[in-house]
């Protein structure tokens, strides 16, 4: 390619995009419409998975003590737990803390428990995380087995729903997302096809003359690029704003955790101006090369 | 020889058979009508010529080289050796005069200094001097015509091929585009020409040839009378 056609291929892309200005904006409210409803289904998608992930980095095995071991026993046990494959991390509980705990959470100032239950009812616990919070149920089979521990809890049942609901959120998600840039790709392409059809005497033309397929796809792929681009910033500019104001409404009025971290937003956002470019190439791509083949 | 048909058919998909075992050749320089009624094959012929369309059977060479079996992208290279004219002249409307003959040189990569020098040329060969920078739609039927001319002309093709150039004109401006014609084939260039206009070919004293249904009829030599 010579320098000399870079220039001409620049200059028929930005002709063709004033000269067609209306199928030109088409596109772009085309590529804008489904680069927002793609971002919209992404920016979902990353606060269930970071809500999945905070759901399930809840889960805990509480392992309960039985109130005659002594000191040295209590220790065994740590280290059979910790011996556990897939165990992260072992926190021991003591009855008086855990009768703090559960003063702080549900007795207040206004009760005293301690004194209302003339004794501390609360056994020694060890609190245990797994690696993976998917395996809670069979680290849990195998805490039961050691000796000194009489109860296991983790949440039995409600763990396992949890996990199917997590499972299912994120499959669903993600076919959604593959079905949306098909459609994209489609829209965009049939956008496009206009936009190439009423140039197909052009195109015609310059195949009879003797030019080469790629010295006609440049300008159509520059124009793409550009379309695809502008289309995706202006879905960028209204999703940022958008996901910016309920953040900051958001905040005040749930505990969900919303992702507000600028680094995986920003991923985002250049993802989606990225993805719009691509479906501006890749809807050309797909138009143009049956009017090529003559 | 600049091109030959050996035993070429023609079978669309849809049964249609356009051609039925041409042989054919035609030497550098000649004029060569090709006549005959609707339907006979005459623009199949042509198109084949600039691999429009590939014959069913048979060989079809253009300066030795065959085309039938030229791969894909060689096929832009071919294209550059022939000029095209077509009866509905082919202009881009939201073009100037200048422009639409400058597109064909700037689609097969020329410098802009060439461009300028060689559009100028052809514009005062077909005698379009001053109208360079009108629109087609400004043009008289004749003159859009010669706007069509001289872009085949533009990229000094071997092979100039016509598809009933006249078809859309009335018969003095037939008659001027031919005597265009028979000037630029004076210089050399081989012009093959499909019409269904006897007039012209009659007083004009080039090679004929006949088709029908796809065959050829009748293959008149120069000078004589066809008909």
């Amino acid at each position: 390619m010579r320098p000399g056609s870079i220039i001409y291929f620049l200059r028929e892309a930005f002709k063709s995009l004033s000269r067609n200005r209306l199928l030109s904006i088409a596109t772009i409210s085309t590529v804008a419409i489904s680069i927002l409803i793609l971002g919209f289904a992404v920016l979902l998608t990353i606060n269930a998975g970071a809500l999945m992930n905070y759901l399930e980095s809840d889960v805990e095995i509480v392992a309960f003590l039985d109130n005659d071991l002594t000191k040295s026993q209590i220790t065994d046990i740590k280290q059979d737990l910790t011996a556990i494959t897939g165990v992260k991390s072992v926190n021991f509980v003591s009855r008086e803390r855990a009768l703090a705990k559960l003063q702080e959470k549900y007795g207040g100032n206004e009760y005293n428990l301690k004194e209302t239950l003339g004794k501390n009812p609360l056994p020694n616990s060890y609190e245990i995380k797994a690696e993976d919070p998917h395996n809670v149920p069979q680290i849990a089979v195998q805490v039961k087995k050691i000796d000194g521990i009489y109860k296991v809890n983790y949440g039995q049942g409600v763990v396992e729903r949890l996990f199917k609901v997590t499972r299912w959120v994120r499959v669903v998600s993600m076919v959604f997302i593959v079905l949306l840039v098909f459609a994209a790709v489609f829209l965009i392409a049939t956008t496009i096809r206009l936009a190439i059809f009423a140039r197909r005497k052009e195109i015609y033309l310059m195949k009879l003359i003797g030019s080469t397929d790629w010295f006609i796809r440049w300008p159509f792929f520059i124009e793409g690029i550009f379309m695809g681009a502008a289309g995706g910033l202006i879905a960028i500019l209204i999703l940022a704003a958008g996901y910016g104001s309920l953040i900051s409404h958001m905040d005040a009025l749930f505990f969900l955790p919303l992702v507000t971290n600028p680094g995986i937003l920003s991923n985002v956002y250049i993802s989606l101006l990225v993805c719009g470019a691509v479906l501006g190439v890749l809807g050309t791509w797909i138009s143009l090369n049956k009017f090529l083949d003559v | 020889m600049l091109v030959q048909f050996y035993n070429v058919s023609k079978i669309y998909p849809n049964g249609v058979k356009a051609l039925d075992d041409i042989s054919l050749k035609i030497d550098r320089g000649e004029f060569l009508f090709l006549m005959g009624p609707s339907g006979a094959g005459k623009s199949t012929l042509v198109k084949m010529l600039f691999r429009e369309e590939l014959p069913t059977r048979g060989q079809i060479f253009l300066a030795s080289r065959s085309i039938v079996r030229m791969k894909r992208g060689e096929v832009p290279r071919l294209r550059r050796n022939i000029g095209i004219v077509f009866q509905d002249f082919k202009l881009l409307e939201n073009k100037t005069v200048y422009e639409n003959i400058a597109f064909a040189m700037e689609v097969v990569n020329a410098s802009s200094k060439e461009i300028k020098e060689r559009v100028t040329e052809v514009i005062n060969m077909v005698g379009l001097k001053g109208k360079e920078k009108s629109f087609p739609g400004e043009l008289s039927g004749g003159e859009q015509q010669r706007v069509g001319i001289a872009r085949a002309l533009a990229n000094r093709p071997l092979l100039l091929i016509a598809d009933e150039p006249t078809g859309n004109l009335d018969i003095d401006t037939s008659n001027e585009i031919m005597e265009l014609l028979f000037n630029i084939n004076r210089t050399g260039t081989t012009v093959i020409m499909a019409t269904h206009a006897r007039e012209l070919v009659k007083s004009a004293g080039k090679r004929v040839l006949m088709l029908e249904q796809g065959k050829i009829v009748a293959d008149t030599p120069p000078g004589e009378i066809a008909l």
